[in-house]
């Protein structure tokens, strides 16, 4: 049996624990649109996120929509996250790891278009870590697969 | 029933008694560290992605992990220090704060290090990488509350509940790439899945992480160990200990 001050101590380190978590909790909640980095394209799409401001954006690059400038950095894009789509424009050097497919999340201001106009890009990738030689064989599997889905 | 626990609390106790671990869990860190490092290094295969500077895992991992899991060892010895007016708890506590600061620190620049090639960017404020750098914070708000009081109990109780109110944080961190969009990538290594990596980069990150943990529990050991001797260098055993050692 434990003694009743320790016991009262215990509480009240239970009570300090719980109070806390209570508190960061509501204030998380409360503040968790401006926790999150970026908007989603269909928030953007949505008209949620503000034009002429300074902001984020985030999503996968769609495939086949990088399209560049043969005289200058300029470069166009599209990011998706499924739902929406946002065209990119952006002037500068893109990240190594910058691809289709992956995903990417721009700094940037919106236009009266709609249009993002990026003055960063960032390329954020994924918790999948593979060896070369595995992801070549996957990618040759599947690339297989589709031709197979294909003829039939 | 609280016998053991009592005893576990003697500072003298403990410090006879993990003298003998000492060398055992020495040897196996540094056995650990060395295996871990020449094998994810030297040997693991490369990513397809990323190339070579993926292997940054192998520090910014283990690191992250034990700054996050000492936070807890932190404010449980300082609840088990409040509650229980347990000593040894107050030293563990007092110990464990600057090993955490440093664990920290090294998982804020090897990310930082690891963004710029990959993200393109040393820093950015997302949710993760603030939350962890409120987690420095923290730990060092704890060191600063250990030398800002004279009375040793008054600075026990300041820090342990800062501890315990700071311990919300840890959660936070570790759901933080789930809950909001950020930079961050999830998590790699999950306690309910299956990890999301090659088995032949996934073993020696392993071997890190245990290494890492061994690290940290003979860090703080010694930490613990030299604030005993502080704390009790009035007491007639420290001062055998010394002649001893002199001889």
């Amino acid at each position: 049996m434990m003694n009743p001050i320790r016991r009262q101590r215990l509480f009240l380190v239970i009570f300090i624990v719980v109070a806390a978590s209570l508190a960061v909790g509501l204030m998380t909640y409360a503040l968790r649109d401006n926790i999150n980095l970026f908007y989603p394209p269909s928030d953007i799409a949505a008209g949620e996120a503000p034009p002429g401001v300074r902001i984020r954006a985030g999503g996968m690059v769609v495939d086949g929509s990088v399209e560049r400038a043969s005289d200058s950095l300029f470069v166009r894009f599209l990011v998706t996250d499924g739902e929406a789509e946002v065209e990119v424009h952006y002037t500068g050097i893109l990240p190594d790891l910058f691809a289709t497919g992956e995903a990417a999340v721009v700094t940037g201001e919106l236009n009266e278009q709609g249009v993002f106009m990026a003055s960063e890009v960032l390329a954020k990738h994924d918790e999948n870590y593979t060896p070369p030689e595995v992801a070549d064989a996957m990618n040759a599997a599947h690339e297989r697969a589709q031709q197979s889905v294909d003829e039939s | 029933m609280w016998q053991w626990f009592h005893r576990l609390g003697s500072p003298r106790w403990f410090y006879q008694t993990s003298g003998k671990w000492l060398p055992w869990l020495g040897g196996i860190t540094f056995l650990l560290l060395i295996i871990g490092l020449v094998w994810g290094l030297g040997f693991a295969p490369r990513d397809a992605k990323q190339g070579n500077s993926f292997r940054i895992i192998y520090i910014h991992v283990p690191a992250s992990f034990l700054a996050l899991a000492g936070y807890y060892v932190m404010a449980i010895a300082g609840a088990v220090g409040l509650i229980w007016k347990m000593k040894l708890a107050d030293m563990v506590m007092k110990s464990a704060a600057p090993l955490g600061a440093a664990l920290t620190f090294v998982a804020l620049v090897t990310g930082a290090i690891w963004g710029k090639p990959t993200w393109g960017t040393y820093w950015v404020w997302d949710a993760r990488i603030t939350s962890m750098l409120v987690l420095l914070f923290l730990y060092m708000g704890v060191m600063a509350l250990q030398h800002s009081y004279t009375s040793v109990d008054a600075a026990n109780r300041a820090s342990a509940v800062l501890s315990l109110v700071g311990m919300v944080n840890i959660p936070i961190i570790y759901k933080s790439v789930d809950w909001w969009y950020t930079l961050h990538q999830p998590a790699t290594i999950k306690f309910t899945e299956a990890p999301t990596m090659h088995p032949d980069m996934f073993h020696p990150l392993l071997v890190m992480i245990v290494g890492f943990y061994c690290f940290y529990a003979l860090v703080l050991i010694l930490n613990t160990r030299s604030e005993i001797l502080h704390r009790e260098r009035r007491s007639s055993w420290v001062k055998n200990v010394v002649l001893q050692n002199q001889r």
